[in-house]
């Protein structure tokens, strides 16, 4: 390059600069066009099932079971669905929460090191087993030879919630700051002691959001109950021992129905599902937020 | 030497200055001024004590440490301790880092149990038990010997229930508002708490979050409290107030306190325990006790040179 070459400022672009620029531009774009695509494909879904659900919904929708009449129309609504979706995974929560709980606390407190990775690893493997494999392993074990029941359901459920509660709780624990466990224990606590009585307390916060995150997770799997609670209920039950409807089961049921008003009814479960997930996701990103910053208060 | 009683008006001020450790323009012209310092304030201590009395005459043996030593994961931290730590004084252990200060603190009230690498030779008896020995249960151990720690720790409770744990933990359940009212007056917190009791503790400020501790500590009470550079965290106005509170305690108690700024252990101490890093001849750098004496001794008439290197700030 000749100094005579170029006759202005002796920082304008050569070629190989503005084609530099270009590829850097490039590969914004891109990057901005797959965040966008996220976002995108998030909108639409919810758009979809917003524009099909909610011409159905109604208070008379959330509150009725649904009847079918002699044409095959059906009306009413989806209450017994909800009711099931609730009791389902309440009684799933009850049993994961101290399984899961209990887990972590060993992990953290208890277990020498090794243990604990291998304790992590196996509920990584759990958590990546697939939930129609669970469903099939509790059909054997508690459905076959007894009928569906809800039980079941929640048992099934129970075993995708345990993993997520007992890793993040763990985490929770970790976060917990060291020198509150010495001042327990120099106080003359016994290990035990001070998990209960100071640990644990700081940890609430977080206890409360991941099985808040659990339970958003857990409402909508299909698959386990596809094979331990599968029901077209026509009336409002809440006898666990015996199969109960639920959100996940109406939408799948519904959809295949040659009737339009049943493929209706689909899409509104769609919506009341997907509504109530999304408010247990954002209650407990709100609740970690705040209590992470109450753990960090006492650092 | 200074006379004592100019010492008196201006300890106070060149107090402040070397807890907030301004940089002088030659180190040694503030080395000189420190251990000036050190020395009148000790030299008011060996007043007060009496001219010539030795702090330690006539007092109960509360820890005979022997032959002891710390090591983590096969290396050695602090090697063959042997000292008396005698009933109402308060002993400071001074010196460098890294001279296993610390850990042999820790080793009095078993709290190195939680590392799962240290193991110890040798023995410290407390009034004559072997306090490592097979059948000691270290729940007991540390509820008669407590520990305030460097940093603040009060619980994320309320004031009242912070220091009610440990009431309620060894079951001193009765009066339970009296016991929790007298443990904040004795560390001089009451006055200040007494109106929001039930407030979380987590508002209070550094220094007072260390009384608290502090007052956790002796609600319990026990017979000993150790203490792992409690002001060193905090500003000097709260430093000075801990340092009177220990001074007050120490006629209930029998306290011991790790330092590293040496006027402080000058103020505070009856006796002072210098430790300092030797190195082996594998090259291993262990801690050792150099020098165990009153205070007044150690600053004035050091008996070491490796002591009055320290004291003189040549080195440390």
């Amino acid at each position: 390059m000749s100094a005579a070459a170029s006759s202005t400022s002796p920082f304008e672009a050569t070629p190989r600069a503005r084609r530099r620029k270009l590829v850097g531009r490039l590969m914004e774009a891109v990057c901005t066009l797959a965040a966008l695509l996220a976002v995108v494909v998030l909108a639409l879904v919810i758009y979809a099932v917003l524009r099909r659900g909610l011409p159905v919904l109604s208070w008379s929708f959330l509150t009725e079971v649904p009847t079918v009449d002699a044409f095959g129309n059906t009306s009413g609504g989806i209450a017994n669905s909800i009711v099931g979706t609730l009791i389902i995974t309440g009684i799933a929560t009850l049993i994961s929460v101290p399984i899961g709980v209990l887990i972590a606390i060993f992990n953290a407190e208890f277990a020498p090191a090794r243990v604990a990775n291998g304790i992590r690893l196996l509920l990584n493997v759990l958590a990546g087993v697939p939930t129609i494999v669970i469903g099939v392993f509790i059909f054997g074990l508690l459905v076959v030879g007894h009928g569906y029941s809800a039980y079941a359901a929640s048992v099934a459920l129970s075993i995708v919630m345990v993993p997520i509660i007992a890793r993040s709780v763990e985490e929770v624990l970790a976060t917990v700051p060291g020198h509150l466990r010495e001042g327990s224990l120099a106080l003359g606590a016994t290990r035990a002691k001070t998990v209960v009585s100071v640990i644990l307390p700081t940890a609430t916060g977080g206890i409360v959001t991941a099985t808040i995150l659990a339970v958003a997770r857990a409402a909508g799997e299909t698959a386990p109950i596809l094979f331990t609670s599968s029901i077209f209920a026509n009336a409002m039950s809440t006898d666990p021992s015996k199969a109960m409807a639920s959100l996940p089961m109406t939408i799948y049921l519904d959809s295949q129905q040659p009737s339009v008003t049943a493929q209706q009814q689909a899409w509104a479960a769609a919506l009341v599902l997907m509504a109530l997930v999304l408010l247990a996701s954002i209650a407990g990103r709100l609740l970690s937020l705040r209590s992470r910053r109450r753990i960090e208060q006492s650092r | 030497m200074d006379e004592p009683k100019i010492a008196v008006s201006e300890s106070r001020e060149h107090a402040t200055d070397a807890n907030t450790a301004e940089p002088s323009e030659a180190q040694q012209q503030s080395n000189a001024a420190s251990l000036a310092l050190a020395r009148s304030q000790a030299k008011l201590a060996d007043m007060a004590l009496g001219h010539g009395q030795h702090p330690e005459e006539g007092r109960e043996t509360v820890f005979d440490i022997s032959e002891f030593s710390v090591a983590y994961g096969g290396k050695t931290a602090i090697r063959d301790v042997t000292m008396e730590i005698r009933k109402n004084l308060v002993t400071a252990f001074i010196g460098p880092s890294g001279c296993g200060k610390t850990t042999l603190l820790r080793s009095l009230n078993r709290m190195n149990d939680l590392i799962s690498t240290v193991s110890t030779t040798g023995t410290i008896h407390y009034h004559g038990n072997d306090l490592n020995a097979a059948g000691v249960d270290s729940v007991e151990v540390r509820r008669k010997i407590g520990m305030v720690f460097q940093r603040p720790n009060p619980f994320p409770k309320s004031i009242y229930d912070n220091v009610a744990f440990g009431l309620r933990l060894h079951g001193l359940k009765d009066d339970l508002d009296g016991r929790v009212e007298r443990a904040l007056t004795h560390s001089g917190l009451w006055d200040e708490v007494k109106d929001r009791l039930k407030t979380s503790a987590l508002a209070l400020s550094g220094g007072q979050q260390q009384r608290l501790c502090i007052a956790r500590a002796i609600a319990v009470e026990p017979d000993v409290v150790l203490m792992d550079e409690p002001a060193s965290a905090l500003d000097p106005i709260a430093t000075q107030r801990i340092e009177d509170l220990v001074q007050a305690l120490k006629s209930e108690y029998t306290i011991v306190i790790v330092t590293h700024n040496m006027q402080q252990a000058a103020r505070v101490a009856d006796m002072t325990a210098f430790y300092s890093v030797d190195v082996g001849t594998d090259g291993h750098r262990s801690g050792v006790l150099v020098e165990f004496d009153a205070t007044s001794n150690i600053f004035v008439r050091p008996s070491d040179e490796r002591t009055e290197a320290y004291v003189t700030g040549r080195f440390g």
